[in-house]
């Protein structure tokens, strides 16, 4: 397997929405991660982001392609199973109002995971793995026996990472894991992020839309529109020669904190929405909204292509400029 | 201060605002003073809590009544008090002099009207109108905020139109009725970057176009660097720091803005090295500590600021800062790196 520690090869996943009506969530998306490294999913909503990331805790079970996850197949697992792959992945939430049981004090959603795998027959190895979590995310043991409605939305998404790590799992899948939050606690949890990515030699997949913070914390960066990748490859090469139109009008409309930059500098404007991605038009999903739209991205979808190193974009327009770039 | 007798569109003079609960006062509001100039952006920016959109909604008159208190504090809107008005007399302030957009547009907009006569209805509220001519406005205010094919969009409910489209119909009912200042509470941080980056070309375009002043709120520094000429940094129910956009972005003074901006990625800073962070929280608003109240969390502290509140520095025309380090007792702070140090002779005291 080349030891790619996460490996997702042409995953697909359709919804049937109404009569006759299928939502292509997720089509045709291959990407993999390395042990110990990080890859952002950025893209808009709707894009099918998160679908991805579910899929790789088998919340959702795939139409076509595979998971493998340390070599393992996990597309097709029982219920079971999926039980043990709990010790494996874990996953971070947007909302860390939503995403805790309210009736719960925090060491009883922390210890949830013990109960369910049987672990820590006495109470006491329990209440200090509980202990110990909490302080590890920089919150104190007396908060054991608090609710969450106690805590600052801060503090909650740490009581989060807490429960994530709980089990020692291997792959964390952090979806939208900042976004609810201020500025400066963003950077916070960032930090803990990276540190316990280097402490515990974690693999993150990392879905935001927030793309300053993915560029922070990200490996490989791939982009998604409509249920399909568009652009992939190592963050630095994805942001300093963005080859998609799309990546190129995403990172444009990235407002700096610079005024004088802001008010010279022109963004190239991707007009409309995301169009409808239930029964998409053949040809290149993004054709409606491109610029530099040609005939034949209307007719044949383009394929994800190499151009230099490990940087793929699947763009028909990208293909001429293939000889002139190296990275 | 006392260097102008120059009107201001709307001045807010040390604005007290507490909310009374079962556990006690919280001082949500503690001595906000700020002005708005004709057509200008004036954005209010800190964290969640800082008070901010309490600030705006007790201009607005939003906030409830027997909960939230106006303790005190002087809101002149072109030199006459509009901070103890009867609802009554603010009923003809709102959409024709203020008016509001939130962030979330779902739950500003009824669910059950299609949202064509929901501005019409507005409009008719508002002006002397008849229901054609109302109706006839609503359909032009849709067209002004760049939604295609208004005739439909009209007919439509909230819940079948996306975000983008809902916060432009929201802005397209907000200034339905001309009106001279535009709040705009956190209005585009529900949304994708790139709904984002339209909703604020459009929010610029319009301000030329109706003449409209802004008051923006967002803990968005890319939004502000885009939007405001000018800042006002508040933390814990206070302005901590104002200038305009320059003098805040690359001649900031106070800690606090020092480390917003530090906490921001940037492109210069290697890959997955420890992010700048403000250490621990905003402090409980139900007994804010006496002193500066980001003593606490300033690696900047001395001894005077945990006893005294600080007064308001002025280090450049129009640009003050809330923060003893500037005073010339001080020993001369290095800011974190990245931010440029504030020439000390530029700083003169203010009081």
């Amino acid at each position: 397997m080349d030891g790619k520690f996460v490996e997702v090869s042409n995953l697909k996943k359709y919804f049937h929405v109404g009569k006759r009506q299928i939502l292509k969530a997720v089509d045709d998306v291959s990407f993999s991660i390395e042990r110990g490294s990080t890859l952002g999913l950025v893209g808009e909503s709707g894009c099918g982001k998160t679908t991805v990331g579910r899929h790789l805790c088998r919340i959702y079970e795939p139409d076509e392609g595979a998971i493998r996850i340390d070599g393992r197949d996990i597309s097709h697992i029982s219920q079971r199973q999926c039980r043990e792959l709990a010790k494996k992945v874990q996953m971070i939430f947007q909302d860390p109002y939503a995403s805790l049981n309210s009736f719960f004090t925090v060491g009883e959603i922390i210890g949830e995971a013990f109960t369910i795998h049987k672990m820590f027959r006495s109470v006491k190895e329990r209440r200090d793995r509980i202990r110990e979590l909490l302080e590890i995310v920089g919150l104190s043991a007396e908060h054991a026996n608090r609710f969450p409605h106690e805590f600052s939305g801060g503090q909650r998404q740490r009581i989060g990472i807490a429960r994530a790590l709980a089990l020692s799992p291997e792959l964390i899948v952090c979806d939208e894991a900042i976004s609810a939050l201020d500025v400066s606690i963003q950077a916070q949890i960032v930090n803990m992020l990276i540190e316990f990515q280097r402490t515990m030699n974690l693999t993150y997949l990392f879905i935001a839309h927030d793309l300053s913070m993915v560029r922070h914390i990200a490996d490989d960066t791939a982009v998604m529109y409509l249920g399909a990748l568009v652009e992939y490859g190592a963050t630095d090469a994805v942001y300093g020669h963005p080859a998609h139109p799309y990546t190129k009008g995403l990172l444009s409309a990235v407002p700096t904190p610079d005024p004088v930059y802001e008010r010279s500098h022109r963004r190239i404007v991707m007009e409309g929405e995301v169009s409808d991605p239930i029964n998409p038009e053949p040809g290149c999903r993004f054709y409606a909204r491109c610029r530099e739209a040609e005939k034949l991205c209307g007719e044949v979808a383009p394929p994800l292509k190499k151009i230099g190193g490990n940087h793929m974009v699947a763009c028909h327009a990208c293909k001429e400029k293939e000889g002139e770039r190296s990275t | 201060m006392g260097n102008i007798v120059r009107e201001h569109l709307l001045e807010v003079r040390d604005l007290r605002v507490s909310f009374d609960t079962h556990a006690g006062e919280i001082q949500a509001v503690r001595g906000v003073s700020f002005h708005l100039d004709e057509k200008e952006t004036l954005a209010i920016v800190g964290e969640s809590g800082c008070g901010k959109s309490v600030t705006v909604q007790t201009i607005m008159k939003l906030i409830s009544v027997p909960y939230a208190r106006l303790k005190s504090g002087v809101i002149l809107y072109r030199g006459k008090d509009v901070g103890h008005l009867s609802d009554k007399e603010m009923e003809s302030y709102r959409g024709r002099e203020f008016s509001m957009i939130f962030q979330d547009s779902m739950s500003g907009l009824n669910p059950t009207m299609r949202v064509g006569t929901q501005i019409r209805e507005s409009v008719m509220q508002r002006r002397d109108i008849s229901r054609e001519g109302a109706g006839k406005r609503a359909m032009e205010m849709l067209a002004q905020v760049g939604l295609p094919n208004p005739e439909r969009i009209y007919r439509r409910y909230a819940h079948t139109m996306s975000g983008g489209q809902r916060q432009r119909v929201m802005i397209a009912m907000a200034l339905s009725c001309n009106p001279k200042i535009l709040f705009a509470d956190e209005p585009t941080t529900a949304l994708d970057v790139t709904l984002q980056a339209q909703i604020l070309d459009l929010l610029n375009e319009l301000k030329g176009r109706f003449g409209v002043a802004t008051v923006l709120i967002t803990h968005d520094l890319g939004v502000v660097a885009k939007m405001a000429d000018r800042i006002a940094v508040m933390y814990a129910g206070k302005v901590v720091e104002y200038g305009d956009a320059e003098q805040i972005f690359y001649r900031p003074s106070h800690p606090y803005t020092w480390g917003l901006l530090s906490a921001m990625p940037n492109l210069k800073q290697p890959r997955k090295s420890e992010l700048y962070t403000i250490v621990g929280m905003p402090p409980d608003l139900f007994a804010p500590p006496p002193g500066c109240a980001f003593t606490a969390r300033c690696s900047y502290a001395m001894e005077v600021c945990r006893k005294e509140e600080p007064p308001e520095f002025f280090c450049g025309e129009g640009h003050a800062s809330a923060c003893w380090l500037l005073d010339e007792r001080a020993e001369e702070a290095l800011p974190p790196p990245g931010i440029p140090r504030l020439v000390r002779e530029e700083s003169v005291n203010g009081r």
